[in-house]
């Protein structure tokens, strides 16, 4: 598996975020956001957390708009499979490839913990390594992952079956518990919580291995 | 010519930050205020010179990117 992780100006979770994937075996090419192209053969693009063009306008905003921005949507145009955490879920909403929008924490506070997570779907490549209604736990750190969407949005994600984790206890205010949602075409994930920094027993837990070694595997098989 | 744009979330839209504005001016004894809702004002210096193209120019740009259509609305004057 070839795995693209992108650099934005602000960026600061895109090394965990290749590590992450080494660990699983990918090989990992580092990406500048004044790109225009990915790298042959990519399989998968990590758009990684961080406060990208310092969060100007709105998180995720002009890095949705980056040179390496138009590449990634045309990747997933494409069928290509895209995982964004934290600041990189906010950018893919920003770009149209995720339904909804991120705003400021219902408490106002920076929060930054472990929090419990539910795997809502095991069906898609990104989960496919949980059991439905598992338990995992991955930290989020972020000041803007209140999940917001209008009903009949919602509705949709419910009724595809699109919602990927839901919080155990929600900290942020997001609308029905959503911590991550997928694309259409289950290609896309985008989440608020970590899962790139519990693949290590020295960062406290390895819940996240899974996701990085389905992915891993999935595309070794392809 | 110049453009201002106001960028406010959409009604119905939650806005935790202007809920945190109005509980500020209650605690300063500002008693009466029933809603705050905060947003955004951009202001823009714009080569064109047709008020009806630069409105029209302006309104790409809030589609595009001043404004997030999902949760936010915006409206423009033309000065």
């Amino acid at each position: 598996m070839k795995a693209a992780v992108v650099t934005f100006p602000g960026s600061n979770c895109d090394r965990d975020l290749a590590q992450a994937f080494a660990a699983a075996g990918a090989d990992v090419v580092r990406v500048w956001h004044k790109e225009t192209a990915l790298p042959e053969g990519t399989d998968v693009v990590g758009v990684p957390g961080g406060f990208s063009y310092g969060d100007y306008l709105r998180c995720g905003a002009i890095a949705a708009q980056s040179p390496v921005g138009q590449a990634i949507r045309d990747f997933a145009g494409r069928g290509g499979y895209v995982l964004g955490i934290c600041n990189g879920f906010q950018v893919l909403t920003e770009m149209g490839l995720l339904p909804g929008a991120l705003m400021r924490n219902a408490g106002l506070q920076f929060l930054c913990k472990p929090v419990t997570l539910r795997v809502a779907t095991t069906d898609s490549v990104f989960t496919q390594g949980y059991a439905r209604g598992a338990e995992v736990m991955f930290p989020i750190a972020h000041h803007d992952g209140n999940y917001t969407i209008d009903a009949e949005g919602l509705a949709r994600l419910q009724g595809e079956d699109r919602v990927a984790f839901r919080y155990a206890d929600n900290p942020n205010g997001s609308m029905d518990d959503i911590a991550g949602v997928l694309s259409a075409n289950r290609r896309v994930l985008g989440m608020m919580p970590h899962p790139e920094r519990a693949v290590d027993p020295a960062q406290g837990g390895t819940d996240g291995s899974a996701l990085f070694r389905a992915l891993a595997g999935m595309m070794a098989r392809a | 010519m110049k453009a201002r744009v106001h960028v406010m979330l959409k009604d119905g839209v939650l806005d935790p930050q202007g809920e945190a504005v109005r509980h500020a001016l209650g605690t300063l004894g500002f008693g009466g205020v029933e809603a705050v809702r905060q947003g955004k004002v951009i202001d823009l210096d714009l080569a064109a010179t047709d008020r009806a193209a630069a409105e029209a120019e302006v309104r790409a740009m809030c589609e595009k990117l001043l404004a997030n259509t999902v949760i936010e609305k915006y409206t423009i004057e033309i000065a």
